[in-house]
């Protein structure tokens, strides 16, 4: 890592004062020399400063900003997650398993047990992608200024198959996949102080609007809160993890589904992607497919059918398609039905 | 578009700021010598210490297996590093140094942390246990002396981080089953191939305690 200046913030105004860049920033060819940036738990920010990537100045610290990873219900508001809220405490909130399972489930499947203990809420939606080539230090990409997919034509199989333009990389954030779901708001502070809420959905950029970042935060702009908005009566949901290992990987293909169910009949319907496309991806065709219609094997499968009609796999990424098909019905059959321990999914009886 | 911070007045244009005249007269602190003189107060108030450290090394007190120690590090040292190279205690290892394998993890306030992607600097005062940390009395714990006895350990490279784990496990979950053992364990990566060996010490290490 690059020598480094520290602050320690104890409260959101003096941070935002320290800090002048975003890590994405840090990452371009005309990167500020000077810059300072947040730092939350830094298990995305020191991994892109290890390898060389990110050299920022100054690491601005907010982890320990007194308020900021509280969590709190209000029954018109909705549940606030402050932004340093952590994945294991995502995990262990008994409000979140009952009204929000998908959340739940996203945190509980990310990365290992001693990560979670320590990745924050906000610092996993602002991590960059794990595209290898963009990871690495000696391959200058398009997305690091260079002219170059090396994707394209190379080992595509972890890249996207859908609504990519010439970067074909995917998002990282799993708890992103079901934040859109639950149509969560990030609630932004600008640098005035100023508090915007943004819909999950209008958060995240797409490399074909701008290849240099993946959010549309702003220097010093500081993700305070994520807000669920109350869960309707009736509403359930769940998520779904697909990766090569069970444990530690990143998911090959990820869903979260989000319903108003009516007896069997679905009444709204939410279908969000992960691992699919260089930001969560909510599948219309998958929505149009359920709403309206009972819920059965035959609806559920048509609905992971109807997804995967504007697939364009890339030449390494085809086997993507049969599993989004299976896992998108696999959760719309799950909805509603009292949760098996999640955990027992993820890890069958015996793996020795 | 980029917001720029504003720079404190430098030597370059010749002035001293007032944040420079006040720490080379020594005070740190504005608030304690001007506090409660007027417009004095009000300007003590707007102008904190600065509290930056580094980016070379600096003094720091970290609170280790119930001991205070002095290091001096720069801002960049991992945990990790500065548990095993400054402060010797190399039980602590660092495989992957990328968060993934987890062989490198400690306690910080009792719960399971990676200190590979821990910076020493921003421990403050919490208190990090590491594997030397668990034996009390001379005596090894439970989970050291099931590991011992299971020859649950090969190259013993992801023995410290596992028994990191469990024993946090024991703690809060006195009896496990042997699923509850594997998905606390899922993030501990072993070459070796020891996790039969593993899974069974720590049940083993359940009953006895
Ligand atoms: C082995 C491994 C496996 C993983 N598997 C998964 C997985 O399956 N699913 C998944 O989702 N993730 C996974 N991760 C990623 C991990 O969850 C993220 O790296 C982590 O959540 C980042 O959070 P952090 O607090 O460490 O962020 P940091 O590294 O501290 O910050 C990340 C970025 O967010 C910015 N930031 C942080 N907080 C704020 C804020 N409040 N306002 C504005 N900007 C902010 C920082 O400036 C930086 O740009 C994995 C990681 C590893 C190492
Ligand atoms: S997919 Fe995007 S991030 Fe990966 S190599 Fe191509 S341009 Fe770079
Ligand atoms: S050495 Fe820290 S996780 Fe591998
Ligand atoms: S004993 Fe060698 S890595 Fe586990």
């Amino acid at each position: 890592m690059n020598k480094f200046s520290w602050y320690e913030a104890t409260s959101k105004v003096e941070a935002q004062r320290e800090a002048n860049s975003t890590v994405s920033e840090t990452i371009q060819p005309d990167a500020d020399p000077e810059a300072a940036v947040f730092k939350a738990s830094g298990i995305d920010l020191l991994d892109l400063m290890k390898e060389g990537l990110s050299k920022p100045a100054k690491l601005v610290s907010i982890r320990n900003i007194p308020g900021m990873d509280e969590v709190s219900y209000n029954k018109e508001k909705g549940l606030r997650l402050g932004a340093n809220v952590t994945l294991a405490g995502i995990t262990a909130n008994p409000q979140i398993k009952k009204n929000y399972l998908a959340l739940h489930q996203a945190a509980s499947h990310a990365a290992t047990p001693p990560i979670r203990n320590m990745a924050t809420l906000a610092g996993n939606l602002v991590q960059r992608t794990h595209c290898w080539y963009f990871r690495s230090k000696e391959l200058v990409c398009f997305r690091k200024g260079s002219s170059t997919c090396f994707a394209h034509v190379g080992e595509n199989e972890n890249h996207a198959i859908m609504s990519y333009g010439y970067c074909v990389s995917i998002h990282s954030s799993s708890l992103a996949i079901a934040l859109t779901a639950f149509d969560a708001i990030v609630e932004i502070t600008d640098k005035n102080g100023k508090i915007k809420l943004v819909p999950m959905k209008e958060f995240f950029v797409l490399p074909s609007v701008d290849r240099t970042r993946e959010t549309i935060l702003k220097p010093a702009e500081l993700i305070t809160a994520v807000i669920l908005p109350e869960p309707k009566t009736h509403t359930v949901s769940y998520y779904i993890k697909m990766g090569s290992r069970r444990s530690q990987d990143w998911p090959m293909a990820e869903v979260a589904v989000v319903a108003g169910l009516s007896g069997e009949k679905c009444k709204t319907a939410n279908v969000v992607l992960g691992a699919a496309a260089p930001v969560p991806f909510i599948s219309k065709a998958a929505i149009d497919a359920i709403t309206g219609k009972t819920i059965n094997e035959t609806t559920a499968t048509a609905a992971g059918e109807a997804a995967m009609q504007i697939a364009v796999p890339l030449s390494k990424n085809g086997y993507k398609i049969p599993v989004f098909k299976t896992i998108i019905k696999r959760a719309i059959l799950s909805l509603g039905k009292p949760p098996e321990n999640v955990i027992d999914w993820a890890l069958p009886d015996r793996i020795h | 578009m980029k917001y720029k911070r504003k720079k404190p007045k430098t030597e370059k244009t010749g002035r001293i700021s007032r944040r420079g005249f006040l720490k080379g007269a020594g005070i740190t602190a504005a608030g304690t010598v001007l506090a409660g003189s007027g417009v004095l107060k009000l300007q003590a108030q707007t102008e904190e210490k600065d509290k930056t450290l580094g980016p070379d090394a600096v003094n720091i007190k970290i609170k280790v297996n119930g001991h205070v120690r002095q290091l001096s590090i720069e801002p960049r040292t991992t945990l990790a590093d500065a548990l095993r190279k400054e402060l010797q205690l190399t039980g602590v290892k660092v495989g992957c140094n990328r968060g993934a394998c987890s062989a490198c993890t400690v306690w910080i306030d009792g719960i399971p942390v990676l200190s590979c992607m821990t910076l020493a600097v921003e421990v403050g005062d919490k208190e990090v246990t590491t594997i030397e940390g668990l034996a009390k009395d001379d005596r090894l714990n439970p989970v050291q002396e099931a590991f011992m006895e299971h020859d649950a350990t090969q190259c013993g490279f992801c023995t410290s981080g596992m028994i990191m784990t469990a024993t946090h496990l024991l703690e809060h979950n006195p009896s496990p089953t042997e699923k509850d053992v594997k998905v606390a364990l899922s993030g501990n990566f072993c070459r070796c191939g020891t996790h039969p060996k593993v899974f069974d010490a720590i049940l083993d290490a359940a009953r006895k305690m």
